[in-house]
C-alpha cells in the first residue's frame, strides 16, 4: 500500500480546506484519496458542499456557516489517522471505482510525429496507447476533462511548443505521461492520437460528468464507420470479440 | 457563503418581463455562484462583487442568492413591460430613467414602457441591477450564473451574455413597495481609495524565500488590462523573484492567488478553471476580491495578511446581515 507520511490540513480560503498528501502520485494514491474524501463526505455528510481531488491533494468545500474551520480540523485529523492506517480502504475503494472503455478511432494529426519521436511505427503507437490501462489523477481544465495517468513510458513528449488554437472535440491526446480526451474543441497544447465519438459532458445528466478521479479508463481502437455511427452518444455496448481480440483489460460498467 | 438550496430561485411565476434595449460592454445575468459540479471541471462562476450584488438583492427584499444583472463599465439598456421595482449598486455607474437621474444603491420604481439607460463607470467597473422577486430563470447545475467559456446559464441556459431583444421574465408588484429606498452612505463601498486587499498565506507560500514574501505585500501592484472573469493580472517592475515550482495541479477557486514564473500576482476570479498549475501563494477574503473586481485597470492595489477565523468571521456576518431582509 502507499505510504502516506501525515497529509497538511489547511483553509484554502473561507469555505474550502486543501489537504496535501506527501506521497508519490499514481493510480494508488488517487485510490487512497478518493477513499479519504469518501470518508469525509461520510463523516460531515451535506456540510460538504464539493470535492476537487487532484494528483497529491484533496479541496474540500464545505458550509462554514455550520462548521468553522478550527472545529473542521478538530474532526478530520483523527479521521485522516484511522484512513492512514486502515488497509481495508483499499478494497473499498477498488470495489466503488468505475472502469470505462473509450472507443477510438485512432486518426490523430500528429500520429506520425508521435512515431517518429518515438522510434515506433504507428502502428506500435496505437498499439502501445490502447494497451495500458490509465487512471484519472484530475479532473478540471474544462467541465468533463480528466487527466489520466499510466501512459508507456515509450510515448511521453513534452507539450507542443505552440498549442493549438482549436482542438476538435473528442480529441485523444497524450503529453507527458497523461492521456485525455478533450470534451469539447478547445485550445490545447498536447498530440493528438485520435477521436473518441462518445460525449463526456452532458449538463442534463446527473452526474454530469462521466470520469471521477480514481476511475480506470482503457481504450478500444475502432473504424471510421463505427467512429460516424457513434457520433454524440453516451453509451457504448462494445461487441465482446473486439475486447478479447485486443486483450484489453478494463470492462465497460456502462453496457 | 452559505448556499440555501430551498426553493425560491425559480419557484416564482413570471408575470412580466424587462427587455433588454442594449446590453452595453458584457451584462450577464448572475447569481452566487455554482457549487457541487467543481469535480466535474464545472467553474465556481457567480457575481464578481459579492458585497454589492448582495445590496442591489437587499434593496428590492430580495434573498442574496437571487438572479440579478451584472453590468460591466455600462452602456446597458433595458425597457420595463410592466410597473416594476427595481434596485442598483455597486459601480459608480450613471443611470437614467426615461432621462431622469436615480441614485446609486437605491431602488425605484420602474413604471410600464420606461427606459432605463446606463451611462459608463465613473468610479468602480461592476454595477448590479436586481428586480424585485428576482429574475425568474431555470437554473443549470443549481445555478442561473453566466458562464461563456462553459456555455452554462444565462437567460436561455447557454452561458450567451444578454443580448438585445432579451426578455428577462420577472415577478411585477408594483405595490411591493410604497417608497424608495437606498443603503445608507457608511454601507456603500468608497470606489475612490486604493484597496488594501486582506490575504489569507498557505498553500505553496512557505516555499517562497521570506523576503519575496514581504515584497508581496510591500509592493503597489499595478492592475493589468489583461483582466477579466477568470482572473485579475497584477504587474509590478520589479516582479517576485525565486518563484518555487509546481509540477502537479491542484483545486483552485475564486481567490486563489498564484504565482507564475514571470513572478507577477494571478488573483483567480469567478469564472476560473476548477485546477491550476502554478504555484499558490495564497487565498483573497471573499470581499476583497470583490472589492479587486471593482478596480479599474493602471489602478494599484496592496495586500495585507489576514487569518481564517478574521474570514470565517467576516463572511458569517455578511451572511447574517442579508439573510435578514429589511
Amino acid at each position: 500500500m502507499t505510504q502516506v507520511i501525515a497529509p497538511r490540513i489547511e483553509p484554502a480560503g473561507v469555505d474550502a480546506v486543501l489537504i496535501s498528501f506527501d506521497a508519490a502520485p499514481g493510480a494508488q494514491l488517487s485510490s487512497r484519496i478518493v477513499g479519504c474524501a469518501n470518508r469525509i463526505e461520510a463523516a460531515l455528510g451535506d456540510v460538504v458542499l464539493d470535492r476537487v481531488p487532484g494528483w497529491n491533494t484533496l479541496l474540500i468545500h464545505y458550509d462554514f456557516s455550520r462548521v468553522k474551520f478550527h472545529q473542521l480540523r478538530v474532526i478530520l485529523t483523527p479521521l485522516i489517522e484511522r484512513w492512514q492506517s486502515d488497509t481495508d480502504d483499499e478494497g473499498e475503494q477498488r470495489a466503488a471505482i468505475q472502469h470505462h472503455l473509450m472507443p477510438v478511432w485512432y486518426c490523430g494529426e500528429d500520429l506520425a510525429m508521435v512515431a517518429s519521436a518515438a522510434g515506433l511505427s504507428v502502428a506500435e503507437v496505437i498499439q502501445a496507447h490502447a494497451s495500458a490501462e490509465y487512471f484519472v489523477g484530475a479532473v478540471g481544465f474544462a467541465p468533463g476533462f480528466a487527466y489520466m495517468g499510466g501512459l508507456d513510458e515509450r510515448l511521453m513528449l513534452p507539450r507542443r511548443a505552440t498549442p493549438r488554437t482549436a482542438v476538435p472535440q473528442g480529441s485523444v491526446a497524450i503529453t507527458e505521461g497523461q492521456t485525455s480526451i478533450y470534451p469539447e474543441q478547445s485550445p490545447g497544447g498536447w498530440h493528438l492520437l485520435g477521436r473518441c465519438p462518445l460525449k463526456l459532458y452532458d449538463v442534463a445528466r446527473t452526474p454530469p460528468g462521466r470520469f471521477s478521479v480514481g476511475d480506470r479508463v482503457s481504450f478500444a481502437p475502432i473504424s471510421e464507420q463505427q467512429f460516424n455511427a457513434l457520433s454524440g452518444h453516451w453509451q457504448w455496448c462494445p461487441e465482446p470479440s473486439l475486447m478479447q481480440d485486443d486483450g484489453l483489460s478494463g470492462g465497460n460498467n456502462e453496457s | 457563503m452559505s448556499r440555501n438550496t430551498e426553493p425560491g430561485r425559480s419557484a416564482m411565476v413570471a408575470s412580466g418581463h424587462l427587455e433588454i434595449l442594449k446590453p452595453g460592454m458584457l451584462s450577464q445575468l448572475q447569481d452566487v455562484g455554482r457549487i457541487g459540479a467543481l469535480r466535474y471541471g464545472v467553474s465556481h462562476s457567480g457575481v464578481m462583487d459579492p458585497y454589492s450584488a448582495a445590496w442591489a438583492n437587499r434593496l428590492v427584499r430580495n434573498r442574496m442568492d437571487a438572479p440579478l444583472i451584472e453590468v460591466a463599465l455600462g452602456g446597458l439598456q433595458l425597457r420595463a413591460a410592466q410597473d416594476t421595482w427595481l434596485a442598483i449598486a455597486g459601480a459608480a455607474i450613471p443611470a437614467y430613467l426615461d432621462g431622469r437621474e436615480v441614485d446609486g444603491w437605491s431602488r425605484f420604481l420602474m413604471r410600464e414602457g420606461q427606459v432605463l439607460s446606463l451611462g459608463f463607470a465613473a468610479q468602480g467597473q461592476r454595477a448590479y441591477i436586481a428586480v424585485q422577486g428576482g429574475f425568474v430563470v431555470e437554473p443549470v447545475l443549481g445555478s442561473t450564473a453566466t458562464h461563456q467559456r462553459n456555455r452554462l446559464g444565462g437567460p436561455d441556459g447557454s452561458g450567451s451574455p444578454l443580448q438585445r431583444g432579451n426578455l428577462l421574465p420577472c415577478v411585477a408588484d408594483a405595490a411591493a413597495f410604497r417608497s424608495s429606498a437606498s443603503a445608507q452612505w457608511q454601507q456603500r463601498t468608497d470606489f475612490t481609495t486604493t484597496p488594501v486587499l486582506r490575504v489569507l498565506l498557505g498553500g505553496d507560500a512557505l516555499r517562497f524565500a521570506e523576503d519575496q514574501r514581504a515584497r508581496f505585500f510591500d509592493t503597489h501592484w499595478e492592475v493589468s488590462r489583461d483582466s477579466d472573469r477568470m482572473g485579475v493580472r497584477l504587474h509590478h517592475d520589479m516582479p517576485l523573484q525565486e518563484i518555487p515550482t509546481r509540477t502537479l495541479s491542484l483545486g483552485i477557486t475564486p481567490g486563489t492567488i498564484q504565482i507564475p514564473p514571470s513572478g507577477n500576482p494571478i488573483v483567480l476570479m469567478s469564472d476560473c478553471q476548477t485546477m491550476g498549475g502554478y504555484p499558490v501563494l495564497g487565498w483573497l477574503h471573499p470581499l476583497d476580491r470583490g472589492r479587486l473586481a471593482q478596480v479599474p485597470a493602471r489602478q494599484t492595489v496592496r495586500f495585507v495578511a489576514s487569518d481564517i477565523e478574521t474570514l470565517q468571521t467576516d463572511m458569517q456576518r455578511f451572511a447574517d446581515f442579508f439573510a435578514v431582509l429589511p
